[in-house]
This record gives C-alpha cells, sequence and structure tokens, in this order.
C-alpha cells in the first residue's frame, strides 16, 4: 500500500518520502564523489606531508576549536536568557543573534573591522592605550570564526533548552537550588546533548569558514592562513592541488567528529 | 511547623482564592476537578509561583506576605515535594537524586549519600541506588521521589498526584506505604489529587476545590456523608472503612463483617460506591451475601437520585433513585436493610 | 563578484568530473557578420575590467540593436578555467599573457591582441597616514602592509616588482585578489597595499597612489581575443574592434589603463 517493504518484516519508508530523501542523498554526496572522483591521488601523499597544508591544516583544527570554546562559553548562556528570561524584546534579540546567519561573510567580515579593526569603534580604544591590533592575528581568525558559528550553537542550545522540562528546574528548586545550582548541576546535564550537537555544527561551520575570516584576518601562512583559504588560492593556480586540499580538510574534519561521536557524545546522550 | 497559607493567584479567566491550615503531623487533602487550582495551589506554596495576594507562613516563617512584599523563594524555603510522574533527574544515580536536596544545602558528599542510602532503604529500594532513574519502575521511581522530599527533614511536604501516573497494582502497595511515611512525618503535608480514595485513604482533612474555591471542608467521613455539591456528591460518595482481611471476608474495625470477592489478609480498607447499595424494607431473600439492619440518618436530593446516609452495625451511604426513594416511603429515623453484593465491594491494603 | 567566481569553476569541475556537461542554454542564432548584429554576445573578462567594459558593453547594444550582450567578469584564471571546461563564450579579455595562453594552448582561440596594459601603484588611505613613499616602505614592521597572494595575478606581479627593486617586504596579509587589498585599504586597516593603477582609479577619494617606478619592470598586458568555437563571431569581432578603436581606448584610458 504505497510502501517499499524489506524482506516482508521492517516497516517501509512510505514513497513520498523515500524518493525525496534519495535525490536529498545524491544531491548531498555527488559533489563530493566527484571531488573524490576527480583527485589525483598521487598527489595526496606529498600534500599531507608537506610543511605549508600542515601549519593551514593545524590552524585550522585549533582556531575552530578555539572559536567553539569561545561560543560555548559566551554561546550557551545566552541561549538560556532566550529560552528561560522572560524579559522583554527577546525576540528582537534571537533575531539579532542570527544575523550572521543570513549576513554574507564578507559582509561580517568588513563589519567586524568597524568595530575592532584599527580605525573600529572598540579596536582604536584598542589599539592606542593598550597597544593591541586585533586584525591580521591568528585571534582575528578565532573572533571571525566565532562570530559566523555561534548562532548555530545558540540556536540548537536554545532549541534543546526549549524542549528540556522546565519542571526539572521546579524540582531542584524545591530542593534547595538557586538558578545558578540548577543550571550547573539540573538543566546543563539534561541538554548535555544538544549542547554536543550545536558545539559539533559551530566546529564545522567554523572549520569551514572563508570570507569572514579572509576579510577580517587577512591571509598569512601561520598566522592566518586556514585551509579553506589555502584552498581557494590553491584554486586559482593548480585546482588539482584544490581538490587534494579539500579533501585533506574533509577527511580530517569527518575522522575527527567519528572519534567524537565514540568518546564523548554517546556517553553524553546516555 | 503548622502552615497557614490565605492566597489569591489570577490565572487568566480563573482566580484561585484559597485559605488553608494544616497543623503539624496533619495531612490535608486537595481534592477537585482537573483545572480547579490545586496545581496553581501548590505552585505557590512551593514558592515557584508568587501569590497574586495574601499570605503563606509555616510555622513562625513567613514564606509570603503580598501587602509587605515578601516573598521567599523555592529554594529557600524548607519543603519536600512529590510530583506526579517523580521527575528524578535522568542523569543523575537514584542515590545522587536523594542526596540532591542535601547538597545543594552545604552537606557534603559521603554525608549527603550516606543520608540517601539510609532514606532508600526507609521507601524500601536500598539495593537501586546505583541505578539511573530511566531504570527504576513506575512505583519505584516514586519511592525514590518520596525519599529525595523527605531526606531533608522538611517543614512542608507537597504531595502532586503521587499516585495518579502508576497503573492499578502498584498503585495499592505505594499508596499504603505513602500512609505510613505520613504518618511518621512530623510536618504539615498538603496531598493535592482528583481520585476520592487517595484523599480518603491518606488525609486527615479533606478540601474540595471547584474553580479555584473551596466548596467543602472537613474529615473524610464528613464530606462524603453530607456531600454540598452534586460535584461533591459524584465525587466523594464512597464509604471507606478500615478492617481486617481474614479470607473472603473483612472484619471492620467498628464491628460488623463484609464479604468481598478477593481474598485478603490484614489490615485493608474497605470501600463501598453509594450507588451500589440497595435499600429494602423488609429483610431481602437470595444473592446478596452482604446485608445489614440500619436505620436512615438523612436523605438529600441531588438531581435525580437521593444520598441516604445510614447508621447501624456498618454506616453507609446509599444513592437510590428518586423513585425508589418514594417508593420506600421512609422518613428519617425508619428502620431499614442494606445489601451490597461481594462483587461491588472494593478493597484496598492500608 | 570576484570571490564568487571560484565557487562557479569549483562546481563546473565537479559537474565535469561527474560526466555532465556544462550547458547553459547561451545558445545563439548565428548572424550574419556584417551590419545586422543580433542574438547575443558572451563576454567573459577579467575582474578588472568590469567597469570600462559594461560601459562599452552598452554602447555596443545601442549601435546593435536586437542584440544582447551578456558579460562574465572573474578571476581571469577562473574565466580560463571554465572555458577550457567547455562553458560557452565568444570573446575572452584576460588580465594577463598567461591565462591567455591556457586558451590558445587548449586551441579554443587564437591571436589574442594586447588591447590595454596595467602597471602596479602602491595604494594608501586617504591623506597617506604612514607617510609611504615607495617600495623600501612595504619592507618596514611598523606598518600593516597588504599584498596579493603569489598564486593570483597582481600577486605575481607584485613579487616580479619587489623582486626587481631588490626589496624584501614585510606584509601582514596576502590577498586573494585586488579588490580585497583595496577595501582595507580603504577601511585604513592596512598601511599600504601594492594593487593595480586602474583600483586605485576606481577606489575614488578614499584611496591614493603612490607611483612606483620600479613598476615598469611588471607591466601587465591585456589580451583579447575571439574564441574558436564563438556561437556569434560577427558580433564577437565587432566588439574586439569596438575595444581595440579610438572609442574603446579613451575608455580604458579613463580608467586608468595604459593603451597601445
Amino acid at each position: 500500500m504505497g510502501t517499499v517493504r524489506r524482506r516482508g518484516r521492517e516497516p517501509g519508508v512510505p514513497v513520498p518520502l523515500l524518493v525525496p530523501a534519495v535525490l536529498a542523498v545524491a544531491f548531498l554526496v555527488l559533489p563530493l564523489a566527484g571531488l573524490v572522483i576527480r583527485a589525483p591521488w598521487g598527489e595526496l601523499g606529498p600534500q599531507l606531508t608537506s610543511p605549508a597544508v600542515g601549519q593551514a591544516l593545524r590552524l585550522s583544527l585549533v582556531s575552530a576549536t578555539a572559536a567553539t570554546g569561545l561560543s560555548l562559553v559566551l554561546g550557551v548562556p545566552l541561549a538560556w536568557v532566550l529560552a528561560r528570561s522572560r524579559a522583554r524584546g527577546r525576540s528582537v534579540l534571537r533575531a539579532l543573534v542570527t544575523v550572521p546567519l543570513v549576513l554574507p561573510p564578507v559582509v561580517g567580515g568588513v563589519a567586524l573591522f568597524l568595530v575592532l579593526g584599527r580605525q573600529g569603534i572598540v579596536g582604536r580604544w584598542l589599539d592606542q592605550a593598550l597597544d593591541v591590533t586585533v586584525p591580521f592575528t591568528t585571534t582575528a581568525v578565532v573572533i571571525a570564526e566565532t562570530f559566523v558559528a555561534m548562532p548555530f550553537l545558540v540556536i540548537s542550545v536554545e532549541g534543546a533548552l526549549r524542549a528540556a522540562d522546565a519542571r526539572f528546574e521546579d524540582a531542584a528548586a524545591t530542593l534547595g537550588a538557586d538558578r545558578w545550582t540548577t543550571f550547573r548541576r539540573v538543566t546543563l546535564p539534561l541538554v548535555a546533548p544538544g549542547i554536543a550537537a550545536g558545539a559539533v555544527l559551530c566546529w564545522a561551520r567554523a572549520l569551514g569558514e572563508f570570507g569572514a575570516t579572509i576579510t577580517f584576518a587577512g591571509n598569512f601562512p601561520g598566522t592566518t592562513q586556514t585551509m579553506p583559504l589555502a584552498v581557494y588560492l590553491a584554486l586559482q593556480q593548480d585546482p588539482d592541488a584544490a581538490i587534494v586540499l579539500s579533501l585533506v580538510l574533509l577527511v580530517v574534519s569527518v575522522a575527527t567528529l567519528l572519534l567524537l561521536r565514540d568518546r564523548w557524545l554517546t556517553r553524553a546522550v546516555r | 511547623m503548622s502552615l497557614a497559607a490565605d492566597v489569591r493567584v489570577d490565572r487568566g479567566p480563573l482566580t484561585v482564592e484559597l485559605d488553608l491550615e494544616v497543623a503539624d503531623g496533619e495531612v490535608l487533602a486537595v481534592l477537585g476537578p482537573n483545572g480547579a487550582g490545586k496545581s496553581t495551589l501548590l505552585r505557590v506554596l512551593a514558592g515557584l509561583l508568587p501569590p497574586d495576594d495574601g499570605r503563606v507562613a509555616v510555622g513562625r516563617d513567613t514564606w509570603d506576605d503580598v501587602p509587605a512584599g515578601v516573598h521567599v523563594p523555592a529554594h529557600e524555603r524548607r519543603l519536600g515535594m512529590v510530583f506526579q510522574d517523580h521527575l528524578l533527574f535522568p542523569h543523575l544515580s537514584v542515590t545522587d537524586n536523594v542526596a540532591f536536596g542535601l547538597r545543594t544545602r552545604g552537606v557534603r558528599r559521603p554525608a549527603a549519600r550516606a543520608a540517601a542510602a539510609e532514606w532508600l532503604a526507609r521507601v524500601g529500594i536500598a539495593e537501586l541506588g546505583d541505578r539511573r532513574p530511566g531504570r527504576l519502575s513506575g512505583g519505584q521511581a516514586q519511592r525514590a521521589a518520596l525519599a529525595r522530599a523527605l531526606v531533608g527533614e522538611p517543614a512542608l511536604l507537597l504531595l502532586d498526584e503521587p499516585l495518579s501516573a502508576l497503573d492499578a497494582r502498584t498503585r495499592l502497595t505505594v499508596r499504603a506505604e505513602l500512609r505510613r511515611h505520613l504518618a511518621d512525618f512530623p510536618g504539615s503535608t498538603v496531598l493535592v489529587t482528583h481520585d476520592p480514595v487517595d484523599a480518603m485513604a491518606l488525609a486527615d482533612r479533606v478540601v474540595v476545590v471547584e474553580e479555584g474555591h473551596v466548596v467543602q471542608a472537613g474529615t473524610p467521613a464528613d464530606v462524603s456523608r453530607h456531600p454540598r455539591t452534586d460535584y461533591v456528591a459524584r465525587l466523594v460518595g464512597l464509604a471507606l472503612l478500615p478492617g481486617t482481611g481474614e479470607g473472603t471476608t473483612v472484619r471492620l474495625d467498628g464491628g460488623g463483617r463484609v464479604a468481598v470477592a478477593e481474598e485478603t489478609a490484614g489490615p485493608v480498607f474497605v470501600a463501598v460506591r453509594p450507588e451500589s447499595v440497595a435499600l429494602w424494607t423488609t429483610r431481602p431473600e437470595g444473592s446478596p451475601r452482604n446485608v445489614w439492619p440500619a436505620r436512615l440518618v438523612s436523605a438529600t436530593p441531588h438531581g435525580s437520585t437521593v444520598r441516604c446516609e445510614l447508621d447501624g452495625e456498618v454506616a453507609l451511604v446509599a444513592d437510590v433513585t428518586a423513585t425508589a426513594f418514594a417508593e420506600l416511603g421512609l422518613a428519617p429515623g425508619a428502620p431499614v436493610w442494606a445489601s451490597v453484593k461481594a462483587s461491588d465491594v472494593a478493597v484496598y491494603a492500608r | 563578484m570576484s570571490r564568487r567566481a571560484p565557487v562557479v569553476t569549483a562546481l563546473v569541475l565537479l559537474l565535469a568530473g561527474c560526466g555532465g556537461s556544462a550547458d547553459d542554454g547561451t545558445a545563439t542564432a548565428p548572424g550574419p557578420s556584417t551590419a545586422e548584429l543580433g542574438g547575443t554576445l558572451t563576454v567573459f573578462a577579467a575582474a578588472s575590467l568590469t567597469d570600462v567594459f559594461t560601459d562599452l558593453g552598452e554602447r555596443f547594444e545601442a549601435d546593435h540593436p536586437g542584440l544582447d550582450v551578456q558579460f562574465n567578469f572573474a578571476g581571469s584564471s577562473a574565466l580560463a578555467a571554465q572555458l577550457t571546461q567547455g562553458a560557452p563564450a565568444d570573446v575572452f579579455a584576460s588580465a594577463n599573457e598567461a591565462q591567455m595562453t591556457v586558451v590558445t594552448d587548449a586551441g579554443m582561440a587564437d591571436e589574442p591582441q594586447v588591447f590595454a596594459a596595467n602597471v602596479l601603484q602602491i595604494a594608501v588611505p586617504a591623506g597617506n597616514p604612514a607617510g609611504v613613499t615607495g617600495l623600501a616602505d612595504l619592507a618596514r614592521e611598523d606598518l600593516t602592509i597588504a599584498v596579493c597572494a603569489p598564486q593570483v595575478p597582481c600577486g605575481a606581479a607584485a613579487e616580479d616588482v619587489l623582486t626587481a627593486a631588490g626589496v624584501t617586504a614585510a606584509p601582514d596579509t596576502l590577498e586573494e585578489d585586488v579588490r580585497a587589498a583595496l577595501t582595507k585599504v580603504e577601511l585604513g586597516e592596512v598601511d599600504a597595499a601594492l594593487v593595480y593603477t586602474t583600483d586605485v582609479t576606481a577606489a575614488g577619494d578614499a584611496v591614493e597612489g603612490v607611483d612606483v617606478p620600479e613598476a615598469e619592470r611588471a607591466v601587465n598586458d591585456y589580451p583579447i581575443a575571439v574564441l574558436a568555437d564563438a556561437p556569434n563571431p560577427g558580433a564577437a569581432d565587432a566588439f574586439v574592434e569596438l575595444v581595440r578603436s579610438g572609442e574603446g581606448r579613451q575608455a580604458l584610458a579613463d580608467a586608468g589603463f595604459r593603451t597601445p
């Protein structure tokens, strides 16, 4: 009756769902397959061992991880405020938080200049009073990635908080826990899977970040040239090398996520 | 540590206005249909919802005094609360759940865990302390929730439909245990329920709430004998008689015997619904195994039925149709025979 | 805009890799090669030509009612890659000889002709706050310097010029294209950037140019060619003629290009 049955035992997937799902898989996987098929595998070894690639890869992993850490420290509390506080203007706040999701990243990079650049609102003061310049440093890479990636974390954690049963927090209150203790000892563990999922999204987005990074942090090997920047520049001269670099990034990120999944995510889920 | 609460809460169209007092060691059941404002009352007493007006005091401590601008937040109130679906924290072991309230109040971990283990033993699940709540049965989880609420020696115990999530069989045992623990509890208890059996079996006093207001208050027997509204009559009509099970007979504490369908042993409650009591002017012949002589004390019409209060060897309440009542031609003080089929008698352990 | 181009390239590469072929339906009816030009003319041109060619394209359309000119502006290397992957076009105007060679070597065009040249200049924020006077300043550690990445044409040119001048620059960033470098100058976030004269001209008042004598060592020639498989060869020839005419040269000169 309109379903595809396998071995006659498992409940089948309805055709109206199956067909688009298969198309979706094709849509997502075929470009990757193209990369894999076209990849000059012979170059993989030399590229992997080349110090320039190692440098870019290390910088990418370090900065994406730092951006995720920063997003967790700042984003989880923000998600709590969005999900739990009854303050007015929350919907406006939520809309503002999601702006980086729709803003072209290059524009985000320019916006960061306007705040943290040498001529920026805050940056000018940092430059003159503290002699700190943010643009064109690894710190700038982390900031650009955080700007673009944190909304992913905030949105998923807020969703997890809304889905979590707030009555557990009531129960904690009747057991003498103030809001901070409740947050630490009840809410946080309850939404840990949501936080983990958000952190993974955030990390992945930070790892692939290009536009805001190249604009705000520039591109210099060793300090600000992350893998996506290296891929982009390789593409200008040697598309084969670009494909290989993309694959390196892809393999490393997938491997990291699988490793985390085994080591940590599954435990967080229970 | 008695509770005195006189509060008003506006919840949209519903205004909850309740004035309650509960003495030390007393159990007050707040009985009423869904949406009557019972849970709102509990949330106010717990400090989770500030009242719009009024006062809440426990012993000499004022927890809420709206005119004076006093509101003690939930976590600073010495109370324990048991929720309908237990709300044990899924990420903590049962022991850590029970120890939670002690830890938040500054008790060191080993001491808190020791106290938790002791309480788990008291509620009969000592061996389950290392489990996660997800791996407990409904009854075990509710026992753990009770231990968690009581371990901090609260001044006030709040029970929110504590038995309603349990299946019928578990409910009987947990209800009987809960009764024992409530008897030992020195503070005030407020039990919110929509189930008259829970109210009758557990409470010293019953308050019936409809649409945010008290419609009747009194002992369980009072309320069932003299229901003031149709709702109360329907809800709490049943007679709850303590006795001792002896096979298919229960010897009542107040004298007399009742034949029951199931075999029982030890202390039990016998519950008889008023609509299953038949009245006769002469001793009935034939099937019913329970026949008692009685005297009509009062008769109150409720809709198409008449609620008859009976006095005698076994104190019962009967609902008969208005027509049947007219045919019987009874007046208060008249002698009458009451009969109940054994299969219509419910028995609960106590 | 120019940042998007590599994405297009990547997609084209992927499609090609999967055995598909790019066909975006720009096929045109071959028109007569004389006065009556019609259909669509597709011009692939270096990003630095955006303003001049858009202007010339409008004039061309005005002269030939019924002709529709479509431009694809992007980095020359991206355009060359698109063309060799089979993207249909009539005319290719490259910002350097190297990328034109990629196309001619593939047998897709011949007889390219140089129609313009561009030289490097140092772009500084309005007022030149860091007091940059020449290439030697690009070696100053206390300044924030942007240079194009060596993989892109302006970076290759910059390397040539710096080497010729014997200056070891101390860049803080290697920009992915000229416009990105220029944006940072406009924002005042870098003290100096090595870019093309035309870019300084296009940037207007926010940016000033400092001439670099050594830039003569690396003059960047712009070749243009009609593609062998041009769907609209008549219009293609006419457009190349317009670019090389007096009118075209004037427009190029106004934009800061040198013309032959």
